[in-house]
């Protein structure tokens, strides 16, 4: 949001994508979408729509004037389906109609000739096949096959962790024009406007430079519009090239379920050695990443699934090996944590195994093995700046956790229809992308004779405040007031070769560019200051929006100075670029510093399961969190208790299920659900950890968009802990979501013939 | 013609009656404020106010909607309100607004509208604000962003804040301090003259939607595959009077048949008189009109004291915005197997009305109606009319159940519904009703006549669900196994035995 974007939101002035007013002549799309999840498309028969009422033309991967590939890190994702179709919601064809209803209308007189092929939904079954998106990886530190050897003991095990959906309320869309240069302009709902442009420019054959990508905001992304948005920007933009007339298509939720990808279900094999004073030595585990039909982000979620593989710990002796496996689902995607907490799942999963086993709290196991300063994580980072024994401890202290543990067992011995159950969960989540030629951003800052301040960068506001950050740094850089600031809308002509709002990094990188940019800006205005009030330029500076030197109001206030500089001709516009400095990785040894730094935090979860009826509620979550020095304290905040909120879905109630035959069951709001305000925690304390933050972090500031996700994962083993309550020894199996019927499975196994719930698919 | 007032202008318009009210905000007034998130009633972000003249003519009385499963038709001679029409006059914010963003409950902004308008609505009720109902008022509100802490303590304040608000003049204390704008005290008076306005032209139409018939027979609403759908009208045929589908609060036929719907005339039962309410109706019974809604149940005194648990079960049943537009008799017709009120109503032992063109009615239990999976006992030309059921005598037993994927705003795996009347320590009437197990909301009559005569054991509990499970025939679907709707089940037999006082010992 920026900082005015509040009062626009409440009074419903905010403007997304579907609020553009219409132009005339605009035309309608609607996308034919493959009826089978894998076949031949040997033909297609678009007459009977062609003669719809309303229709104008009907596009087809014959049509695509450039190439028709939209695929990010592999070439491998037709825009619209040619020879084959390989999931079900493969967008086929474009019905481009007078009105909406019109289009989809005539999308029902398509009819498909499919040969059908073998289906496949399990990434297992994938794999066995040799169906992979790119070869496995391994991430090796010690020697984890020879150490085993010297464990007191050793847990093998299972666990499943299931997709998500994101439900961003404002679902995909865009709206593209043609330009008189014979090029198009896309007002796109994506978080990344370059991928859209540099898409777009390869389907339409055109040079980037053609293409021109705006974004105001959206309602919600969390990974969700990071690659996916493109699909949609590229069709509108398309049937603009082909039809020189302003083309809209906005998905409904049922389709934009269907056809988009998801979070990547994991099933993952793991191996954990300790030794006798439950020092975790060795660790051994296989992913087995759902990728769907192309490889979208999938390579690069599978990478920080291997980065976040010991979550907050250190362990000498780590194997993990990841698979990317391709199955005839929609693609699955990024979202928010992007593969980490798929990692983490497991590892925990591993912890609670032991513990289960041994007999002791799974706390005691992860308590002594919390990272330190110095520990080298598998990829050879050293944990620096490492607040995870902080975290936890203060989180102990300051939430009482022997207190709560000493409730929880007060009320499981007083109850017998009800169980309370207690985690504790701790997070650390590298920031960067992994890619480390992403690590860059563009600021560009005017200010005008007036004072006033307009500033584009790459960043994309979908919620997250970092417009907001922005223009509090630019604020505080510059010695004014925030409302003369104001943040534009996402343009890739004004900032270019943009990377993604995504990986937590946005605020920090596009806030690092603002930083540079104003402090050129304020140093030429000093400097002009020195110069023309003759007053030593060391000691000037611009403290709400008066000039002091030496601490003294000088005769100049903003306004005044900023209009002197345009009279002397003193530029004010400033473009500054700002790279991460000193990150760096070797695919091909697996090691580097990949990440600016690490955010760490500690979870403390209650819940309370109805031991009768399978349901639960999460009671707590208490959380100590690293935000470094936070200089927008409501807005991480918010980012923490929605990211809680978002992890606890993941981990309970959102079951994303497909059938057999690749077949979306989980299709609408009424299938799928997501946290509503009665199933949040009562209790959600957020404790705002005294660190001092990174240098590398914006003011200090450490980034906070998907570090708290995780947290979610401790609702789970809450709910766990509360099952094996009723049922001590029970041997569940490790499968998330937990909904009430894995609970209730769980609470009476000898009920159900075979595990309750719907395979991870 | 359809006519109401959109905000503080009247709006006469021909639009097909069915269309969401929705699309006509957006897409004929482009008021863009309201917003879409799922067009099924289940995100709220499309939430608008419905005001509804009082009998007396003096107030008007507002309810939260959403507005994509809002037919047209139901708004005529309504005041509708959107965000566009509590904004206040160069920027400045309402109380309600000011709250959400000092509460930072704003994030990415597309569902906010939906959060202010169901708070706004909850600010022009007539019940006092607590914590709980200021929370209840926005129960069917999605957000994905907030994680809803935040929204939680706008709640706080607004619940603080409407603490001071009298019980008489309500509107002139709201309207001084800018909830609502001025315009909003004069609505009583602009819907007074429109409803005398309309009152001429309806009298002269032909059909009471004021929608005009078309010509053709040829648009029937048809099933689709997925099933779901149900004509509740069976077949149409031509040249009927009640050959028109028929349409209630929309909440289920907008989502099922939106299309097929809006390209035929329909027969709008929201707001037929007389078919509203509950009353004490002869022989110890107490009757409902079909239209009464589900707000209109948990609003009903004579309910609250025969069913004093009925708003714990309320609140299970869909969020406040459908509760306000669904109808108890769209739930039965609608027939899904796990359709809340229909089980609720089974266990009650509630009869129906089905009344024919000529007037002529028959009466018949409502277990009697479902024949199949989507199946009625009733003639395309017959309507529901009045439901009745037997008021429960003192010391009688009543409990529902239901458990669903989410507590609130879900639709159950496995709801349940079970009266009992004890004679001499052993159970002497027994009806027990279960959704989600079969392809029709059941009735289950064997495991009901298996109880008489016995006592509250744990014997009585092992046999009745021996009988129960052979009673039911659960399918896997997306809400469940098989095998866990059985589990599940036999757990809320437990629990309603529980509830009537069984230990924890004989159900565990």
């Amino acid at each position: 949001m920026n900082h005015l974007d509040p009062h626009r939101h409440v009074r419903g002035e905010s403007q997304y994508l579907d609020d553009v007013p219409e132009q005339q002549g605009t035309l309608f799309a609607a996308v034919y979408e493959s009826p089978v999840a894998h076949g031949v498309l040997k033909g297609l028969d678009l007459s009977a729509a062609r003669r719809a009422p309303g229709v104008a033309r009907i596009l087809t991967a014959q049509d695509v004037p450039g190439r028709n590939q939209i695929g990010g890190i592999v070439p491998d994702e037709p825009l619209l389906a040619e020879g084959h179709v390989h999931f079900r919601g493969q967008p086929v064809a474009l019905v481009l109609a007078r009105t909406e209803r019109q289009a989809h209308a005539a999308l029902r007189l398509i009819q498909a000739d499919i040969e059908l092929l073998p289906v496949i939904t399990d990434p297992r079954k994938a794999a066995a096949l040799g169906e992979f998106i790119v070869p496995p990886r391994t991430f090796r530190i010690g020697d984890s096959t020879g150490a085993f050897a010297g464990c007191a003991h050793v847990f093998e095990g299972v666990a499943e962790s299931g997709g998500q959906e994101h439900l961003y309320i404002e679902t995909q869309g865009a709206y593209a024009f043609p330009t008189e240069l014979g090029g198009v302009r896309i007002i796109s709902s994506t978080q990344g406007p370059t991928a859209v442009q540099r898409h777009c420019a390869v389907v339409l054959g055109l040079g980037m430079h053609q293409v021109e990508v705006d974004v105001t905001r959206l309602g919600g992304g969390f990974g969700g519009k990071e690659d996916q948005a493109t699909p949609w920007g590229c069709l509108a933009a398309l049937g603009a090239y082909l039809t020189r007339k302003p083309v809209k298509l906005v998905l409904d939720r049922m389709a934009d379920m269907r056809m988009t990808g998801k979070r990547h279900p994991y099933s993952s094999d793991f191996k954990i050695g300790l030794d006798a004073d439950l020092k975790i030595v060795a660790y051994e585990v296989q992913y087995y990443q759902n990728a769907g039909a192309a490889a979208d982000l999938s390579p690069a979620v599978l990478e920080r699934t291997l980065f976040h593989t010991t979550n907050a710990y250190h362990i000498p002796n780590v194997t993990a090996t990841a698979h990317s496996c391709r199955t005839n689902l929609p693609p699955n995607t990024a979202f928010r944590g992007f593969g980490g907490p798929q990692g983490m799942f497991v590892m925990e999963s591993a912890i609670v195994r032991a513990a289960e086993a041994l007999g002791v709290a799974p706390a005691e196991i992860q308590r002594r093995n919390l990272l330190r300063e110095g520990d080298l994580f598998p990829y050879r980072q050293p944990a620096e700046l490492c607040h995870a024994e902080q975290a936890w401890d203060v989180a102990a202290e300051r939430f009482d956790l022997p207190g709560l543990r000493a409730e929880v067992e007060a009320f499981n011995a007083a109850n017998k229809l009800f169980k309370k159950g207690l985690s504790v969960m701790p997070i650390c989540f590298g920031i960067s992308f992994t890619k480390t030629f992403m690590n860059q951003a563009h600021a560009l800052v005017h200010i005008y004779t007036d004072g006033s301040v307009g500033i584009s960068t790459a960043a994309v506001e979908m919620g997250q405040g970092v417009n907001t950050k922005i223009a509090q740094v630019a604020a505080r850089t510059l010695g004014i007031s925030i409302h003369r600031v104001k943040i534009e809308s996402t343009n890739t002509t004004r900032v270019a070769n943009t990377s993604p709002s995504a990986a937590s990094a946005t605020a920090d990188l596009n806030g690092q560019a603002t930083l540079l940019a104003c402090q050129r800006l304020r140093e030429r205005l000093l400097r002009l200051a020195g110069a023309e009030y003759t007053v030593d330029y060391e000691g000037i500076e611009i403290k709400d929006e008066q000039v002091l030197a030496a601490g003294i109001p000088a005769e100049t206030t903003w306004e005044k100075l900023v209009l002197l500089a345009y009279v002397r001709r003193v530029s004010l516009s400033e473009n500054a670029h700002y790279a991460t400095p000193g990150v760096h990785f070797d695919a091909s040894t697996e090691s580097g510093h990949p990440f600016a730094y690490h955010v760490y935090g500690t979870a403390l979860t209650t819940a309370t399961v109805d031991c009768l009826r399978g349901t639960y509620t999460i009671d707590a979550v208490r959380i100590a969190h690293d935000f470094g020095q936070s200089f927008s304290p409501a807005i991480d905040q918010g980012q923490i208790e929605g990211g809680v909120v978002q992890g606890i879905g993941w981990m309970t109630l959102e079951e994303v299920s497909y059938n057999q035959e690749g077949r979306l069951l989980s299709n609408s709001l009424n299938s799928y659900k997501i946290p509503d305000l009665y199933s949040v925690p009562a209790v959600l304390d957020v404790h705002f950890l005294d660190t001092p933050g990174h240098p590398r972090a914006v003011l200090r500031s450490k980034a906070v968009g998907e570090p708290p996700l995780m947290y979610g994962i401790g609702a789970y083993f809450a709910l766990r802990n509360a099952i094996r309550a009723f049922r001590p020894g029970a041997a569940l199996p490790l499968v998330a979501p937990m909904t009430p019927e894995r609970v209730l499975g769980g609470l009476y196994p000898e009920a159900v013939a075979e595990p309750a719930g719907v395979a991870v698919g | 013609m359809i006519s109401f007032y959109l905000n503080d202008q009247p709006v006469h318009t021909t639009e097909p009656a069915p269309s969401p009210l929705l699309d006509f905000v957006r897409y004929h007034e482009h008021l863009t404020g309201t917003k879409i998130g799922c067009r099924e009633g289940d995100c709220g972000a499309c939430t608008v106010l419905v005001g509804e003249l009082t009998p007396d003519g003096e107030r008007v009385q507002y309810q939260s909607m959403t507005s994509c499963l809002t037919p047209l038709g139901n708004c005529h001679g309504k005041h509708v309100v959107t965000v566009e029409g509590i904004n206040r006059a160069g920027g400045q914010l309402t109380p309600v607004q000011q709250a959400i963003v000092d509460s930072h409950g704003a994030q990415c902004g597309f569902c906010t509208v939906g959060f202010v308008m169901s708070l706004t609505g909850h600010s022009l009720g007539d019940k006092p604000a607590t914590a709980a109902s200021t929370c209840a008022a926005i129960d069917g509100n999605i957000c994905r962003c907030t994680g809803y802490k935040s929204l939680e303590r706008a709640a706080e304040k607004l619940t603080a804040a409407l603490a001071a608000r009298p019980a008489t003049g309500a509107l002139g204390w709201l309207t001084e301090r800018h909830y609502v704008p001025a315009y909003f005290a004069q609505m009583p008076t602009y819907l007074a003259a429109l409803r005398t306005e309309t009152a001429a032209t309806k009298a002269t139409a032909a059909d009471s939607t004021g929608h005009a018939p078309t010509p053709t027979d040829s648009a029937t609403v048809t099933t689709p595959p997925s099933g779901h759908a149900q004509n509740q009208n069976g077949t149409r045929s031509a040249n009927q009077p009640f050959s028109h589908a028929l349409l209630g609060g929309g909440t289920d036929l907008l989502v099922q048949q939106l299309d097929a719907l809006r390209e035929q005339p329909v027969r709008l039962l929201f707001d037929e008189s007389g078919r509203r309410g509950v009353r004490q109706g002869a022989g110890g019974r107490v009757v409902l009109g079909a239209g009464t809604t589900a707000t209109q149940l948990l609003e009903s005194s004579l309910l609250r004291e025969l069913l004093p648990a009925l708003p714990q079960y309320l609140k299970l049943v869909s969020s406040t915005p459908i509760r306000n537009m669904g109808t108890v008799a769209g739930n039965f017709i609608n027939a899904s197997p796990i359709g809340d009120l229909t089980i609720l109503f089974l266990a009650l032992g509630a009869d129906i009305t089905l009344a024919d063109p000529t007037g002529a009615t028959r009466v018949l239990p409502l277990s009697e109606l479902y024949l199949g999976y989507k199946k009625l006992d009733k003639e395309p030309h017959e309507q529901l009319t009045e439901i009745s059921f037997p008021a429960p005598l003192p010391g009688d037993l009543f409990h529902f159940e239901k458990v669903s994927k989410r507590t609130h705003l879900d639709i159950a795996s496995v709801n349940t519904a079970c009266w009992l009347r004890f004679e001499n320590g052993t159970i002497g009437a027994a009806r027990l009703s279960a959704g989600g197990v079969g392809p029709v909301p059941l009735l289950l009559r064997r495991t009901s006549a298996y109880l008489l005569g016995r006592e509250l054991s744990a014997d009585t509990l092992a046999g009745a669900n021996e009988v129960m499970q052979a009673e039911i025939s659960p399918i896997s679907d997306v809400r469940g196994t098989a095998a866990y709707k059985r589990l599940l089940l036999r757990q809320l037999l437990w629990a309603h035995f529980a509830q009537f006082g069984a230990a924890a010992e004989m159900v565990l």
